[in-house]
């Protein structure tokens, strides 16, 4: 007999297994949100790299803080900026609201609700921004 | 006449089919049936060789898992009153899993998963009976129940890309579990289970899409268990380079 028409025996069924599609995270929106949380490492790596160029221009002198300054100004850096800024929004607020699930604070033996534990990032981070944002206006 | 709904089901037999089809069955639309209710009246009414795993009906034994729509669900729990009259819902066998026939999805490799990361309580030495027994305070109890409520109907894995990506990954229910026992104040294993579990194929393997807790009829939140223990392993690696010799002297305090 041939094997097609004994494809399995009763102790060894032959089993379908499906694929795993090279697309599978654009099949759903929250599958596509993940991934475009963990692609926002990317803007994040890109916006430590352009402050650690900011910091090297700052140490060389006024002359190559004015380069850096109008480099930065093309419209292709500043489009390119938008995008890491709006991809580091995500990431921050991701992270922010994942961190309650990653360290379930406890009180008395009772579990902190969740949002009680990422306000204090939320805080900080508006505290943070407020700071520097004063120190930047000020001195312009 | 009463209202219908469409169900279309996968079918594949072994037997005979490459690759699972899907057929079309219309079924009577009452608002208190659940899918599993359809595919009961289709297997009594219709077409008796459809299979499928079920037992109990009421969420509590995790049989009945399947795609819903594209979705994992516990067919006992999910209502086509939520699909509504006239509306097609299509039933799949849970993703990631390979198909035995039609709607039953092979365990085996799940099953071995589970028992690696050893869930029951290990303990280095069982004191006598007149001991008596482990008492336990509600804040104890506390730290792991949420943990203990699995009821393995693998809808989590279902829910997981990197399992279907990464077919050595523990898995969400198999670390959640293996948290479970880690948090119980009786278990003293968990030295045991950390070679399995801050490995690669373990805990470092999630890459946090939080699917596996959303999709959890039973409230488990396995990312949440899979996160709080990546954190304390990442802070043993820590401890094990800043206290070398006062690490170990813990560990084995730990572990005695």
């Amino acid at each position: 007999m041939s094997e097609r028409s004994h494809p399995y025996t009763e102790f060894h069924p032959r089993w379908y297994r499906e694929r795993v599609s090279t697309y599978w995270w654009m099949g759903s929106w929250r599958y596509l949100k993940f991934i475009l949380r963990e692609l926002s490492s990317v803007a994040v790596a890109w916006s430590v790299g352009m402050t650690l160029f900011l910091l090297r221009a700052l140490l060389r002198g006024p002359e190559a803080y004015a380069r850096f300054a109008h480099r930065m100004q093309s419209p292709g850096l500043i489009v390119l900026n938008l995008i890491a800024f709006c991809f580091l929004l995500l990431h921050t607020i991701t992270w922010f609201n994942l961190a309650p699930r990653a360290m379930p604070v406890r009180v008395g033996g009772k579990r902190v609700p969740e949002f009680l534990v990422a306000a204090p990032n939320y805080v900080l981070w508006i505290v943070a921004s407020a700071v520097v944002g004063w120190f930047i206006l000020r001195s312009s | 006449m009463a209202d219908k709904i469409v169900l279309e089901i996968a079918r594949y037999a072994p037997e005979r089919d490459e690759q699972p089809s899907f057929q079309t069955f219309e079924v009577p639309f009452h608002k208190e049936w659940v899918v599993l209710d359809a595919l009961n009246h289709v297997k009594d009414k219709v077409d008796g060789t459809l299979t499928y795993r079920w037992s109990c009906r009421m969420g509590i034994c995790g049989s009945c898992g399947m795609m819903v729509n594209g979705e994992p669900k516990l067919t006992c729990a999910t209502f086509l009153s939520s699909y509504g009259s006239g509306t097609k819902v299509r039933v799949e066998p849970l993703r990631y899993f390979p198909v035995v026939r039609d709607l039953v999805t092979a365990l085996s490799d799940f099953l071995v998963k589970l028992q690696k990361v050893k869930p029951w309580l290990i303990r280095k030495e069982e004191p006598p009976l007149s001991a008596g027994e482990f008492l336990q305070t509600p804040e104890q109890l506390d730290l792991y129940k949420q943990f203990s409520m699995c009821i393995n109907c693998t809808l989590c894995y279902a829910a997981c890309p990197v399992v279907g990506l990464e077919p050595t990954f523990v898995g969400p229910a198999a670390l959640a579990l293996a948290q479970r026992y880690n948090l119980d104040n009786r278990d003293q294993g968990a030295a045991e289970r950390l070679g399995l579990l801050a490995h690669p194929d373990g805990i470092w393997g999630c890459t946090f899409v939080g699917e596996c807790t959303r999709v959890c009829p039973k409230h488990v939140d396995p990312a949440g268990a899979i996160q709080q223990y990546k954190l304390k392993a990442a802070l043993e690696w820590v401890k094990s380079f800043v206290l070398p010799r006062g690490h170990d002297d813990a560990a084995k305090k730990e572990a005695a």
